[in-house]
């Protein structure tokens, strides 16, 4: 097993501009990532082996992104997918070649973030993909979600999809926002602090507006269900503010594809693994680890950036990067405490003008409570196990308060995706059948990550060997 | 192009390609079906999460998304993970 000074687990923004700036004190890293190249989400990269024009597509940022981490001396382990990370520290992941595992004195997380998706009666249907899945297909597949694709949900990724689907060739019928206009242009002081991005935005718009394509505001889609053998109907309504259901009137859209989000979570995978305190900020995303003015969160050595962090955009991760990077190499002692003060100065001035930026975009992201509230009884919220509404307000008459507790009754969380995909929506549902965010709590964190094929692990490595902390009680 | 099998049926894909990708390309949307309700399910994260998207790919179960396509390959629809 070989070491490092730093292991930084996700090559997105956040993770290569650590990367790089923790290099560039001296500091020996490793950076893994599961993904294939550098890029995180917001960069994915076309595979290598598509050429022409998606590759030319891809955007600037991360192709420098890119260049500037391989003339780096940062160890970089692609297609490895990291599932634990155990005090001391001990990063395992299986790569290509099979299991690896590396030590180091430090640990950055820089894994991003993860889409929630409020349900709806019919959304486990196979026509429908997250809004954020649907950026990826769009700009790394380059395929489109489907030949007439309803674009719905809430947040930025809304107009990025709708219009990845335009320049692809492929038709929307609607974007269906949960936002009221009022509420995009109520941030507009932030939006000034991004000229560019506010620009694009207006010409997005010009752009939907000329292909016809009707933005319903303050509208959720209510249901989705099979017609024929390649369609969906899918029924859109007004909703209140507080993203209520509201009567009338209903409208019909018969689509092959409905790509739908509800802004993003943060990933703690490695945070709750390491049981670092947590706490739930519902502007940026819901649970947080909790991180001081240098990105260490309450475990020693521990720190994270980015999305990971909080909802905060691509251009905070990259800043929150290279400060948090900065901050490492201080900690580890190979900066000294003037030249820190010195540099860290205008990189904490930049972060802070980027997560202005960043925050209002996770504002329209944000859950309301009346989008919980109206999920119809029948309704699937746990993919992996069916587990319905009516199942959870059953567990909650039992008695189960906390997430653990009904993972313990329903098996609601247990499933491969270990509740990534449901908890945020779930713990909000048992807010509103009575409690608090802090009672009901995060799914407790465990090993592996990822399902892994077992037969890739039987190698030399055991699941006893494996410092973990001990499992939270229920 | 190479080609690839799905439940039999040849697919043709760009190399490099994801085997969710080919697919849905194909117009091959159901992967597996839900273990309770056995109700039809597809990708749906696109990022290795939702393992909604699980195959069985010349024998080893894997989410769709997250694996390239090769030349040759075998995959199985029908796998609850
Ligand atoms: C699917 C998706 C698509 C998005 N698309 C856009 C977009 O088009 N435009 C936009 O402005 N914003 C987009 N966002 C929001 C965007 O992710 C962030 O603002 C930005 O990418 C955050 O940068 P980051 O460095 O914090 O994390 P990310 O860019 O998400 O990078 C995190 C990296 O960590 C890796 N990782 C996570 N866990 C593990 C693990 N266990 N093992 C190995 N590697 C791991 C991931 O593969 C990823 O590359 C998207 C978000 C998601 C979830
Ligand atoms: S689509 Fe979610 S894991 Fe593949």
């Amino acid at each position: 097993m070989s070491a490092a000074d730093l292991i930084i687990v996700g090559g997105g923004p956040a993770g290569v501009e650590a990367a790089l700036e923790a290099e560039a004190h001296g500091l020996s890293v490793i950076l893994m990532d599961e993904a294939p190249q550098a890029g995180g989400q917001v960069y994915r990269a076309p595979p290598r082996a598509f050429s022409g024009a998606i590759q030319r597509q891809a955007d600037p940022i991360g192709v420098r992104l890119r260049d500037r981490l391989s003339a780096s001396r940062v160890q970089q382990f692609f297609d490895h997918t990291v599932w634990s990370v155990s005090p001391g520290f001990r990063v395992d992941a299986l790569g290509p070649k099979g299991p690896v595992s590396y030590e180091a004195r430090a640990v950055l997380a820089a894994s991003g973030a993860q889409e929630r998706v409020v349900p709806f009666p019919g959304w486990t249907r196979p026509e429908i993909v997250g809004l954020a899945g649907a950026t990826i297909m769009l700009k790394s597949q380059g395929i489109l979600p489907g030949r007439l694709t309803l674009v719905a949900g809430q947040g930025p990724l809304l107009l990025i999809v709708a219009i990845g689907i335009l320049k692809a060739g492929g038709r929307v019928a609607a974007i269906v926002d949960l936002a009221s206009r009022a509420e995009w242009l109520a941030d507009w002081p932030a939006l000034a602090s991004r000229p560019d991005l506010a620009v694009r935005g207006l010409a997005w718009r010009a752009k939907l507006a000329r292909a016809g394509v009707p933005i319903l505001y303050r509208h959720a889609i209510r249901q989705v269900e099979k017609v024929g053998a390649r369609r969906v109907s899918v029924t859109v309504g007004p909703v209140a503010a507080n993203g209520m259901p509201l009567a009338a009137p209903l409208r019909g859209f018969e689509v092959d594809a409905v790509a739908v989000g509800n802004g993003l979570t943060a990933s703690t995978d490695i945070t709750r693994l390491l049981r670092a305190e947590h706490h739930f900020e519902p502007l940026r995303g819901g649970w947080a680890p909790k991180l001081d003015a240098y990105y260490r969160s309450s475990v020693s050595g521990l720190y994270v950036a980015g999305d990971g962090a909080g909802i905060a955009g691509a251009a905070a991760a990259a800043c929150d990067g290279r400060l948090a990077g900065l901050c490492i190499a201080h900690d580890l002692g190979t900066v000294a405490e003037a030249e820190f003060r010195r540099a860290a100065a205008p990189l904490r001035r930049d972060a802070a003008r980027a997560r202005r930026f960043g925050t209002a975009m996770a504002k329209l992201m944000a859950l309301r409570q009346g989008q919980v509230q109206a999920i119809p009884p029948e309704t699937v919220l746990c993919r992996c196990e069916d587990i319905t509404r009516a199942e959870l307000t059953r567990a909650v008459g039992d008695g189960a308060r906390s997430l653990n507790q009904l993972k313990a009754w329903t098996r609601c969380g247990m499933g491969p995706c270990q509740g990534r995909i449901c908890g945020d929506v779930v713990g909000a549902v048992l807010v509103v059948e009575g409690g608090t965010r802090e009672d009901v709590g995060q799914f407790t964190g465990r090993t592996p990550f990822r399902p892994l094929p077992l037969d890739q692990l039987a190698g030399d490595l055991a699941y006893a060997d494996l410092k973990l902390p001990p499992p939270a009680p229920l | 192009m190479i080609r690839f099998f799905f439940d039999g049926r040849p697919i043709e894909a760009y190399p490099g390609e994801s085997v969710a990708a080919a697919l849905r390309a194909a117009g091959i949307l159901a992967l597996r079906r839900s273990p309770r309700e056995g109700s039809p399910r597809g990708s749906f994260c696109w990022m290795g999460l939702c393992q909604e998207c699980t195959v069985v790919a010349d024998g080893v179960r894997r989410p769709a998304c997250r694996l390239e396509v090769a030349g040759g390959m075998v995959v199985s629809s029908g796998a609850v993970p």
